[in-house]
């Protein structure tokens, strides 16, 4: 699903160039769940960056789902986002003065639905994640572990190919960290590629597979035992 | 544009920053206000400064004479220069291709006129036929002089509309005798006349007539013309001032007046001050213009301001947006949409309360400068189509910088 290449990226600051990532080589096969793990500064933000297309690597290749990702003007990127890629941010992102199914069905807006097919598809994921009650409310009227599954059926709304989520679980206490977790692994039995970047343990142990990353190279990249975090909750 | 979220957007941050909204809303809401006013005075100013003009032709040119005031070539000052037919020949003679109407006139001030038992003192006019375009007459009823009239010395009249309503009320004065100076007339004309009553209190009969019954001979008292007006207003211009001065200089030299004796020969040219008066009225105009559109700029800037901090405001939101698909068209037109429609409605809530407010006083301002200030159909088209382009403009320099936006930065907690 994704290949990527001796990617490298560096960043300008100032007078001095600052080389993030130092030549990246990975793969993920289709249904793969996979985390990367790593210190701040490691370079794992800067990856999903890429990996989500709202960066460009300097050097070295990116092809995901068979389509090579390179020179992308913003109407492109754009497209590709919606069609490849749903976000799951630390801090949701969600629009606060949009009622909850609102917010789901953001990306199907975009990708220029009609009204009523876009509300239906939006409800449909909404009760995937269990909050089909509170589809009227908006974003405040949630608790943070609501919010994030609110902004996980975004993600899904638009059948993306992969899904990207950065620290899902940061925001959110133990407890709601592991419902969440066992709504993306129940995504990903489905079939679903899932990225998870991560700075805890715990989160990276519930996936199937953990790549490390260093000052900007991949140190460790293993399959672990996946640890059903339903059996936490 | 008629998209149901869209909009339900546009409201959402309306009814989020209602105040804000509300103080760019006035901004532009005055701007386009004040301008209408402007352009409503400037429009009754131009009524009115037309409205002095349009007693006559506005390309007449009037040659009077009078009493010498300097003595010259041996003759004493004092002496009263009269004007005769053959002047008036000479001139058409001679300009022939420069004039369009003229007539020669041989005016009676005072003149008693009686119907039946309703008897006033009007102003009784010889002319020829050509004076109803001089003096700018449209007839109410019957005809004007004609040449016939002229050649046969008939003893026939047309009224100014006050002189008939006031001798004939409501009675039908055509074909009615009327007596001047005890002179039986026929009223064969009724005119009315943009200058109103004063204008309007004339009554014409055959110079030949006039010049019969007040012992005139061929004397006349004064020369009217209007210049050509084919080609452009300003050579017409031109044309009216080189007429003024050759026939001026011609008459002087013939009846051996001092070339700068402004009282026995008087040549005057309406045209001229015309110009001047309409170059001043288009001034007043454009001076009009340029502060209603500075106004409504320093709304516009308003605006654009209070977009920028919208945009900023919504910075994240806008990232979540372009990270879920949105595309940078999709955005610009998002934020432009929301300000053309703040201009907008804040605009023609300007521009109906300016046209209101115009509704309401026009009535009551009738001055000689200033008739009936108002708004036409066509301005208040400008206005809404100005309003739209103030509010695009308004939008771009934010709408631009929102699609501009990076997803990466917008999202990167802080």
């Amino acid at each position: 699903m994704i290949q990527i290449e001796d990617l490298h990226k560096s960043y300008q600051m100032g007078k001095n160039s600052l080389h993030v990532l130092k030549g990246i080589n990975f793969n993920v096969a289709e249904g793969e769940l996979v985390s990367i793990m790593g210190s701040s500064g490691s370079g794992k933000s800067t990856l999903l960056n890429i990996l989500g297309m709202l960066d460009e690597a300097d050097e070295g290749s990116y092809t995901l789902d068979n389509v090579r990702i390179k020179n992308l003007n913003e109407k492109i990127a754009a497209r590709y986002r919606n069609k490849f890629l749903g976000f799951i941010f630390q801090s949701f992102n969600l629009i606060n003065y949009k009622s909850a199914i609102d917010n789901v069905a953001m990306p199907l807006y975009y990708q220029g639905m009609k009204r009523n097919e876009r509300m239906d598809k939006a409800m449909h994921y909404l009760e995937k994640v269990g909050l089909g009650p509170w589809s009227d409310h908006r974003p405040s009227e949630l608790s943070g572990g609501q919010k994030q599954r609110v902004a996980i059926a975004r993600a899904l709304a638009s059948d993306p190919k992969v899904l990207l989520a950065d620290e899902p679980t940061g925001a959110l206490d133990t407890k709601t960290s592991y419902e969440v977790m066992d709504l993306i692994q129940g995504i990903n039995d489905e079939g679903k590629t899932i990225l998870v970047v991560t700075h805890e343990e715990d989160i990276a142990h519930m996936t199937k597979r953990i790549v490390n990353l260093k000052d900007g190279v991949i140190i460790d990249d293993s399959r672990v035992e996946q640890v059903r975090a339903l059996d936490h909750v | 544009m008629f998209d149901v979220e869209r909009w339900q957007e546009i409201f959402e941050t309306i009814r989020m920053n209602k105040l804000r909204t509300f103080l760019t809303g006035l901004s532009v809401a005055s701007g386009i206000f004040i301008l209408v006013i402007l352009l409503g005075f400037s429009t009754g100013l131009q009524k009115g400064i037309r409205s002095q003009f349009e007693r006559d032709a506005t390309n007449r040119i009037s040659v009077r004479t009078g009493v010498t005031t300097k003595g010259y070539k041996g003759q004493n000052p004092g002496r009263r220069i009269h004007l005769h037919l053959d002047d008036y020949q000479d001139v058409g003679r001679k300009y022939d291709q420069d004039l369009e109407y003229r007539s020669p006139t041989y005016p009676i001030w005072g003149g008693q006129i009686t119907y039946k038992n309703q008897t006033g003192n009007y102003r009784v006019e010889g002319a020829y036929p050509d004076q109803q375009y001089i003096e700018n007459e449209s007839m109410v009823s019957g005809r004007f002089l004609n040449n016939t009239d002229v050649s046969g010395v008939e003893k026939v009249v047309v009224l100014g509309n006050k002189v008939k309503n006031d001798l004939f009320k409501k009675e039908n004065a055509l074909g009615q005798m009327v007596s001047i100076f005890g002179i039986n007339f026929k009223v064969v004309g009724t005119y009315s006349d943009p200058g109103g009553d004063r204008e309007e209190s004339r009554v014409f009969i055959p110079l030949s007539t006039a010049q019969r019954a007040f012992n005139a001979g061929d004397t006349i008292r004064s020369m009217a013309y209007t210049v050509m007006m084919d080609g452009n207003f300003d050579k017409a211009v031109e044309r009216s001032a080189a007429l003024v001065t050759h026939i001026e200089k011609e008459l002087k030299s013939k009846y051996n007046v001092a070339p700068d004796d402004r009282s026995a020969v008087r040549v005057y040219g309406t045209l001229e001050e015309a110009k001047k008066i309409y170059t001043l009225n288009d001034t007043i105009r454009a001076v009009f213009w340029f502060v209603g559109i500075g106004t409504i700029i320093a709304g516009v800037v308003g605006v654009s301001n209070i977009m920028l901090i919208i945009v900023k405001e919504r910075t994240k939101e806008i990232g979540v947006r372009k990270a879920v698909g949105a595309t940078p068209a999709s955005i610009i037109g998002m934020v432009l949409q929301e300000s053309i429609f703040i201009t907008s409605i804040a605009g023609f809530l300007g521009l109906f309360l300016g046209v209101g407010l115009l509704q309401l006083i026009s009535p009551m301002v009738n001055s000689d400068f200033i008739k009936f200030p108002q708004v036409d159909f066509e301005t208040s088209i400008i206005t809404v189509v100005i309003l739209i382009v103030a509010g695009a403009v308004a939008g771009f320099i934010p709408a631009n910088r929102a699609a501009h936006i990076k997803p990466i930065d917008a999202l990167r907690d802080e």
